[in-house]
């Protein structure tokens, strides 16, 4: 909590409530269980580890260069610069931000939601054959005429039905 | 509440270096998580979100430091993109284990010819 409380809970919602939920579902929805995990056990998947170790070895000197940073930039572990002022919330001053200068990426952001929305029905919509569903216009729509027929039935001879 | 939080401030005494090593750390575990598991797609699509969790939090981190707000905005933005892109990755996933039934990634090479 530097004072950004509105992303600190809006982080909260979206990855709790909203990505770690759509994994969970995809990760039930296919059976991946069944997958072995092995890591350093076969022959052909240790050919990577080499590419990996060299790259986490070169991150983590970034990491150590960001930890050594105090050295360069004495202030750098400083309180007194995450201080901000607490007249206005964090969040009334970001909505402040982003409903005018914003406001153009804002939309876009929003259109960028609703095409991946529409993006994933589609993508996982199925449409089942053989289920039979109801129409209520069918039913509405039925006359008399198409529902029932009247016959002179012929004695012991008895009506054909279904041709 | 906020004077109990300054107090916890002046008491544990977190700088803008701690958040820049937490957001490093982060962004390691994503990076070692894509390189070292070849195996589990899904297991790639959270190091990838790892990853932008890692950025979103040096932006928060330097738009604290630098007084701009500007950081936070992009962060925002950040995180619908994330989203966006998790909830179409898995739908691409769940597509593709309804067509070919598998998703392990050694096994998905149709576009090798």
């Amino acid at each position: 909590m530097i004072g950004a409380e509105f992303l600190g809970m809006i982080m909260l919602i979206v990855y709790v409530g909203a990505v770690a939920v759509l994994f969970l579902f995809v990760v039930m929805m296919l059976n991946v269980a069944q997958q072995k995990n092995q890591w350093f056990s076969s022959a052909e998947s240790s050919k990577h580890i080499p590419v990996g170790l060299i790259i986490s070895t070169v991150i983590f000197f970034e990491l150590l260069i960001v930890i050594g940073g105090w050295k360069y930039k004495p202030d750098l572990f400083n309180i007194k610069n995450l201080v901000t002022d607490n007249d206005v919330s964090n969040t009334h001053s970001l909505g402040q931000v982003l409903y005018t200068d914003y406001i153009h990426v804002f939309q876009i952001s929003g259109m960028i939601l609703l095409v991946a929305m529409i993006g994933a029905i589609v993508l996982t919509f199925r449409q089942r054959i053989g289920v039979k569903k109801q129409s209520y216009l069918k039913q509405i729509s039925r006359e008399r005429s198409e529902g029932v027929q009247v016959l002179n039935v012929e004695f012991n001879k008895g009506v054909k039905i279904d041709d | 509440m906020l004077n109990l939080i300054k107090g916890l401030r002046l008491m544990i005494n977190i700088g803008l270096g701690h958040y820049l090593t937490l957001g490093a750390i982060i962004f390691t575990i994503g990076i070692i998580g894509i390189f070292l598991n070849r195996k589990n797609i899904i297991v790639i699509l959270m190091s990838i979100e790892l990853i932008l969790l890692a950025v979103n939090i040096n932006l928060v981190s330097f738009s604290i430091y630098l007084n701009d707000l500007t950081g936070q905005v992009f962060t925002l933005f950040i995180l619908t993109v994330a989203a966006a892109e998790a909830a179409i990755g898995l739908a691409i996933i769940v597509v593709y284990y309804r067509n070919s039934g598998t998703i392990r990634v050694e096994e998905i090479d149709k576009l090798k010819g």
